[in-house]
């Protein structure tokens, strides 16, 4: 019997876009059965137009290009276009690098049968519309999340 | 570099596509045919031989040329 992955998929910014949908297409791709559970911020993952930020603020991992860290003290990364900015250069970045796009690996997870659900109780509570988020998504609670975690093999929280 | 039946050219690509990508050859494979994966990234090395060996797949080899690395997978 295949192995399973389950995540949660709780963040909603570019940067955090990655890690589930690049370990749930390469656990598919592997032979494991995938379910993600999009809740709260998770939630813009499944958008029809993502349109995700990265943000320097409160995120001082975060390696700045052009040595802008210290031209720029933390207050001034809250100036206004310097997330859109910071987006766009990190976007860059991951297009000449050969990184896909969040857009492309999750056409591959739904390649792959990557099962994906939306938390119902977060679409209520932001009032967002279904017809906002890409086809093929389930919507469902934490009972049908534990249905399928409670049998994986990896259980993710991300 | 022994025979392969096909070939796939993952040059530029970053992790997971190189992986993905091979999959989705293989997929379309007959069993016992050979796939030549051509990658730049250095992650792909331990890469291929972890989908190797969780898939079944046969990693026949597996080395560095003219700067790239080339993966001979036999689909299981």
């Amino acid at each position: 019997m295949a192995k399973k992955l389950a995540i949660i998929a709780t963040k909603g910014s570019l940067d955090w876009a990655y890690p589930p949908f690049i370990l749930a297409s390469t656990a598919a791709a592997l032979g494991y059965e995938v379910q993600i559970f999009f809740t709260f911020y998770g939630l813009q993952l499944l958008k029809k137009q993502p349109a995700l930020e990265v943000t320097p603020l409160g995120n001082p991992g975060m390696p700045m290009p052009m040595g802008m860290d210290k031209w720029f003290p933390v207050l001034g990364l809250a100036l206004p276009g310097m997330q859109a900015m910071m987006t766009t250069m990190m976007k860059k970045k991951m297009t000449a690098k050969g990184v896909a796009s969040i857009e492309e690996l999750r056409e591959l997870c739904h390649e792959a049968e990557v099962k994906m659900v939306a938390c119902q109780m977060t679409v209520d509570l932001f009032d967002m519309d279904r017809t906002a988020f890409i086809d093929g998504v389930e919507y469902a609670g934490a009972a049908a999340f534990f249905e399928f975690a409670g049998d994986s093999d990896i259980c993710l929280y991300i | 570099m022994a025979d392969f039946d096909q070939e796939l050219d993952a040059s530029g690509l970053n992790c997971p596509l190189p992986i993905l990508r091979a999959k989705k050859t293989l997929t379309g494979m007959q069993s016992g045919q050979v796939l030549h994966i051509i990658a730049t990234d250095p992650g792909s090395v331990k890469d291929f031989d972890a989908f190797a060996k969780q898939t079944g797949n046969e990693l026949m080899e597996s080395k560095e040329e003219g700067g790239k690395f080339h993966f001979l997978i036999k689909k299981a």
